[in-house]
């Protein structure tokens, strides 16, 4: 009962985009609440997976963002124990399967294709740099503009057609190219010679001829086909009819499937889908008639494919290859297409065909469940397919689709039918009976026979007045399609009993709504409410009182209504959050808060708490989140061992916003001594050199070996100026220069200073060699 | 004069004798002997220094040391190359020597000059 309440309000919120999110967490909470945390994992794994269904049958992705948001904003939950819940959302989707398969079946609405496909066509189809990548791709974009009724441009005319004459002339096309070619030229119908299609002709005649494997008969054949139906002229028929059959149909197995070549042992629903097209193909085109016992053998072969069809539990019908083949198509959708293809194609190539209608039914409603498909293939295969369906000759599905499935009871809603084909066309005459009621869960329903009247103008059956005892709340309409000539009931599939949901909302009365505050039993201040109006009340209470609020709520037809959430919550002014649940007998909702119990739930926080009231529904029009106004609560203070109020949430935005600048500290510098000091040192290192001075006069230093003649005296000036120089150097380079101009000049003086010195030096020996000597 | 020979009077004695002979020395060599008491004088200074201030920065300190140290070391050098009396550097011209004391005293001080910072 409660995962069909958590579906529809998932469903709801998705359909009629209900942005009252607050309800649905403050729902969660109120769920939550009331359980250990073991099914609160549980509970949250449902919701979640209720939501995961949602998406995947409606892919919508927007809503997986909705219910995170919700999550996220709803207090239980946090992102850590979020990521915990992966087990529990599997044990927790297959419940829900479960629950959804035994309580619910077959309910479900389709629609026919409308606007939406239009425009997805147009996005998805839109060639690259203005024509299409290959002839394949062009031909699904034209054969899905064609059916869905879209103009082609001119300028995409053209390029394409240019590649299509191209590919049909040259000679190095294989089958598949020409084949792909004609199917386009076939939609286009561009400009090609006769001659050309004849050349064609009899290249594809010797691929028939020469064919081993089922692609290569597909493509001769469909492209014998396509000319036959292009040019009236050329002579396409095949003399060998009965033993081309015969080769495909040795590709067959026993359990219905087809195999692609003769050596090859994989086989696939798809290559199934292929050879019936393939095999209507050949009777069409064959030049003499066939035996009568080989179409009997193919039909049963068709028919022996059905048996492996699948069904989901809202009554679609499809096909699934488990492997994976060769040529990479993959999945139901591919596989379904093509035996869709195939199956109308036989069909019209030859009368009594025996599939039963409900499965064709079935077909129709898999392609319309995709809704619209995101990727240009699967749009191909699902507008191809339907438009196949739309005419077949074994029976033409007929698709009820409900415009609005909530109701309003207020503004009186008349409940709106519509039946279409597949491609959203004029259904036959025919008559829509609603035959059986059901409230929400239970099997049995109110059994009725009322016929919908039929606008002509709008094409659409209307439900004049809601049948006796619909009251607000959840329903499951039963319809049955009546068509009104018996002679279309062997052409059209109906498909029995539809059933649909349906909801039904209105406005719920509020009544008698009072809060008291009570000491003991004894009322000590009572005020009346005005819900869901404004309400600002003042209240005060101590420890040893109580809290008590009560009202009623009444649907429109006066019966007793239990909301999904009916809560109270009393938020303290540092944000610390308490929520209560509003219990229910029949009519009368009433809590009562004994703040005796509560004081240790209350963290021992006295204050001003404010109190808010919330009732909620999916299906109640007038849902409130009323703030009722503030209670001055006076608890006693706190003992030592009582637990601390959880940590309020940062606001995200605070949390990672920019951080307060850093200003860079540079190292403070070190301690220099005071000038005096150093300058007192400096004097006292010079008085030692004033003492060497001193010293050498006393010692008698003379310049008597100074040389005096001119050239050596000049050379020993030389020396002690470059000596000097370097000395002024070191000095220069101490103070402004860098190691590398230093040293590039100490280097130039070095050498002028040895060539000097040398000379010097080697005078002065000479001259006290000379001494020694004399 | 009956007295003992007291130590004062020998470290005198001994101080006189020491002094008569070192005047005996020649005096370039004085001239040396007085450099490097004088470099070693301003390396004390430099060191007191660095015990009043504190020892930043070290680079400093230790340049300014060992420019004393280095050039009194070279001027060590010097001295025993140009002493008659040395057998060993008999051959070697004193002007050879001190050629080459100019040029490590030039090379030292190069490196002191770079590390003084």
């Amino acid at each position: 009962m409660r995962y069909m309440i958590i579906l529809s309000v998932a469903d709801l919120i998705v359909k009629s985009n209900i942005a009252n999110s607050q309800l649905f967490s403050s729902y969660l909470t109120s769920m939550l609440s009331k359980q250990h945390s073991g099914r609160r994992l549980f509970t949250v794994a449902l919701t979640l997976s209720a939501g995961a269904l949602t998406i995947s049958r409606f892919r919508i992705s927007s809503t997986a963002d909705q219910i995170r948001k919700i999550l996220f904003r709803s207090q239980f939950i946090e992102f850590d124990q979020l990521i915990e819940f992966g087990m529990a959302i599997k044990v927790g989707i297959v419940v829900v399967l479960l629950a959804v398969a035994s309580i619910c079946e077959a309910v479900a609405i389709f629609h026919p294709i409308s606007e939406s496909h239009l425009s997805a066509a147009l996005e998805l189809f839109s060639p690259v740099a203005g024509s299409f990548s290959s002839l394949e791709e062009a031909y699904e974009a034209l054969r899905t503009f064609e059916v869905l009724g879209i103009e082609k441009k001119p300028d995409i005319k053209d390029d394409t057609c240019n590649s299509v004459v191209d590919t049909l002339s040259s000679m190095s096309s294989n089958s598949r190219d020409l084949y792909h070619a004609l199917q386009v030229n076939g939609l286009l119908k561009c400009k090609t010679s006769k001659d050309a299609l004849t050349g064609i002709t009899s290249r594809l005649k010797d691929a028939v001829k020469d064919a081993t494997s089922l692609l290569d008969y597909y493509h001769s054949i469909g492209g014998l086909l396509l000319i036959k139906d292009q040019s009236s002229e050329v002579d396409v028929l095949l003399k060998n009819a009965d033993g081309i059959l015969r080769s495909i149909k040795a590709l067959s197995q026993s359990d219905g499937r087809w195999r692609y070549s003769a050596n090859n042992p994989e086989s696939s629903t798809y290559a199934a889908g292929l050879a019936f097209e393939t095999l209507s193909g050949v009777i069409q085109l064959a030049a003499s008639t066939i035996d009568e016992n080989l179409i009997g053998t193919l039909k049963k072969d068709i028919v022996k494919l059905f048996d492996s069809i699948e069904k989901y539990d809202d009554g679609s019908y499809y096909f699934d290859d488990k492997h994976i083949d060769s040529s990479g198509h993959q999945g139901p959708l591919s596989a379904t297409a093509a035996v869709v293809r195939g199956l109308t194609t036989f069909a019209s190539t030859s009368e009594s065909l025996n599939i039963p209608e409900d499965k064709i039914l079935g077909l129709a409603r898999f392609f319309l469940g995709i809704g619209v498909p995101g990727n240009s293939k699967d749009l191909y295969y699902q507008i191809d397919s339907l438009s196949h369906l739309e005419n077949n000759r074994v029976s033409v599905p007929l698709i009820l689709s409900i415009p609005a499935t909530v109701l309003s009871l207020t503004s009186k809603d008349k409940f709106k039918v519509k039946v279409n084909t597949v491609l959203g066309s004029i259904a036959p005459p025919l008559s829509v009976k609603l035959m059986q009621v059901f409230s929400s869960g239970s099997k049995d329903g109110s059994v009725l026979k009322q016929e919908l009247h039929f606008d002509p103008k709008e094409a659409i059956h209307m439900l004049d007045a809601l049948p006796e005892g619909v009251d607000i709340g959840e329903y499951v309409f039963a319809f049955e399609i009546v068509l009104s000539d018996p002679e279309h009931k062997r052409k059209f599939a109906t498909g029995g009993r539809t059933k649909v949901p349906v909801h039904v909302t209105g406005v719920v009365k509020v009544d008698d709504a009072k809060v008291a505050v009570l000491e003991g039993d004894i009322v000590e201040s009572e005020k009346k409410l005005d819900l869901p109006g404004k309400n600002d009340l003042a209240l005060s209470a101590n420890h040893l009182q109580k809290l008590h609020l009560s009202f009623l709520l009444t649907t429109p037809f006066g019966k007793p209504f239990k909301p999904h959430q009916a809560l109270l919550k009393l938020r303290h002014e540092t944000g610390v959050e308490h929520i209560f649940v509003v219990e229910n007998s029949g009519r009368h909702f009433e809590t009562t808060l004994d703040f005796l119990g509560l004081v240790d739930k209350f963290f021992y926080l006295s204050g001003q708490y404010d109190i808010e009231l919330t009732v909620g529904d999916a299906v109640m029009e007038n849902s409130f989140l009323q703030p009722l106004g503030s209670i001055e609560l006076d608890l006693p203070k706190a003992p030592e061992k009582a637990t601390q109020p959880p940590p309020q949430a940062v606001n995200p935005y605070l949390r990672y916003g920019p951080k307060a600048e850093i200003a860079h500290i540079f190292r403070a510098p070190e301690k220099r001594p005071p000038q005096e000091v150093s300058f007192a040192f400096l004097g006292l290192v010079l008085v030692p050199f004033l003492a060497f001075l001193v010293g050498l006069l006393r010692l008698g230093v003379n310049l008597k070996n100074f040389p005096t003649s001119t050239i050596p005296a000049a050379f020993a000036i030389l020396f002690h100026s470059g000596i000097a120089a370097v000395l002024l150097l070191y000095v220069l380079f101490w103070l402004k220069l860098d190691l590398f101009t230093t040293l590039k000049t100490l280097g130039l003086i070095g050498i002028f200073l040895m060539f000097v010195g040398h000379r010097t030096l080697s005078h002065l020996a000479s001259a006290s060699a000379k001494l020694k000597s004399a | 004069m009956g007295k003992s020979p007291t130590t004062k009077d020998d470290a005198q004695a001994l101080f006189h004798s020491l002094r008569s002979a070192y005047s005996a020395t020649p005096t370039n060599l004085k001239i040396i002997d007085l450099y490097v008491v004088f470099a070693v004088f301003i390396a004390l200074i430099q060191v007191v220094y660095m015990a009043v201030v504190g020892s930043f920065p070290f680079n400093s300190f230790l340049s300014g040391v060992l420019s004393c140290v280095g050039t009194a070391v070279l001027a060590v050098c010097l001295r025993i190359q140009v002493n008659k009396e040395n057998k060993e550097f008999k051959d070697l011209p004193p002007e050879h020597a001190f050629a080459d004391f100019v040029l490590c005293n030039l090379v030292l001080h190069l490196v002191i000059m770079n590390f003084l910072g």
